[in-house]
């Protein structure tokens, strides 16, 4: 075979181009054996408040997704301003030992989460900055994604719809828009909700998928983790064999036309 | 007596301590968290010389499961 097929984030490759995230899951065993299942190097987790008084001799993440075994993306959920999401991920590089590989997310509205384009580009110039490398979550305009590039960010992450809705890629020409715009690496992140949705990014030419809902939320989460994996392996070699072109309104035979045992064959009309 | 604020709620010491006897205090000694000051990060290096003054707003903060 030829030169491996990798993922390259910020200099670092990976094998995997599906990234998952670590929420909702019923536990961290679970959380552990579907991440295990799914093959995914870099998982994201959230930056939260320590419960205190409460979180006495209880397990952390850290101890089930032990950060030598994953990439860790820390990501700004919840922040719905540049400067709560770039406070976030100051407290997240202290957090992870001087870990610079983040997901930027900053929200508009808990209703929709739907990114908030001008906050967006403000926390990102200011991570760049500061050193960080910056993954970002944002909308599908291709003129936006390639603001996020020029200012230096290491991928952008469009959403294929609403987080957490499962409603599949609700704008293909959106995507590949930007997929043909922007140089660093592509990656559908939030509104996947099953395998197709998965192998349509990638068959899109997209270099990733981020996922979270689709797997934690599935009858059987292992399952589910294994089917993306599938998916989003099946979608790239798809998309880098090249697929036919689509034919509209005419049929070709797939077997020989001449040597039929039938008496009589109906004109094209 | 010095009152500080940690993660949204009061806390009340009889003497001035510093960022470590507070995580400590905080029954966190230990664990992985990050520490933000005032608004800025206080590095885990200077836990130990890091003095806490009166009205002083800290967070401390843990990886959790997120997407």
């Amino acid at each position: 075979m030829a030169k491996r097929d990798e993922l390259v984030v910020a200099g670092r490759s990976y094998s995997s181009r599906l990234l998952v995230g670590t929420g909702k899951y019923m536990d961290f065993a679970e959380t552990r054996s579907a991440i295990e299942a799914s093959g995914a190097q870099i998982v994201t987790v959230a930056i939260r408040r320590t419960n205190i008084g409460q979180t006495q001799g209880e397990p952390s993440l850290l101890d089930f997704l032990p950060p030598s075994k994953f990439t860790y993306l820390p990501n700004t959920a919840g922040c719905y301003n540049a400067q709560d999401a770039v406070r976030t991920l100051r407290l997240a590089r202290e957090l992870l030992d001087g870990h610079k590989l983040v997901k930027l997310e900053v929200l508009g509205d808990p209703q929709s989460l739907y990114p908030n384009m001008p906050e967006t580009l403000v926390a990102a110039k200011q991570l760049v900055s500061e050193g960080f490398e910056v993954m970002v979550y944002c909308s599908d305009d291709p003129i936006q994604a390639k603001m996020l590039e020029d200012l230096g960010c290491v991928a952008v992450m469009p959403l294929a719809s609403l987080i957490g809705s499962g409603m599949g890629i609700l704008n293909p020409w959106n995507l590949q828009l930007v997929i043909e715009r922007v140089g660093v690496p592509v990656l559908v992140d939030a509104g996947v909700g099953t395998a197709s949705d998965a192998a349509i990014a990638m068959e899109l030419g997209c270099d990733g998928v981020l996922m979270n809902t689709a797997i934690a939320a599935a009858k059987n989460p292992v399952m589910m983790a294994q089917a993306m994996k599938k998916a989003v392996e099946a979608g790239r070699e798809a998309f880098l064999a090249g697929r036919m072109p689509k034919k509209h309104y005419s049929a070709t035979p797939s077997s020989p036309t001449t040597g039929t045992i039938t008496s009589s064959q109906p004109k094209a009309a | 007596m010095i009152r500080v604020t940690v993660n949204g709620a009061t806390h009340r010491f009889e003497r001035p301590l510093v960022v470590e006897e507070l995580i400590a205090r905080l029954e966190l000694a230990g664990k992985k968290v990050a520490v933000e000051r005032n608004g800025e990060i206080v590095p885990k290096s200077a836990h130990a010389a890091t003095q806490l003054t009166d009205g002083d707003a800290l967070e401390v903060v843990v990886a959790v499961g997120g997407g």
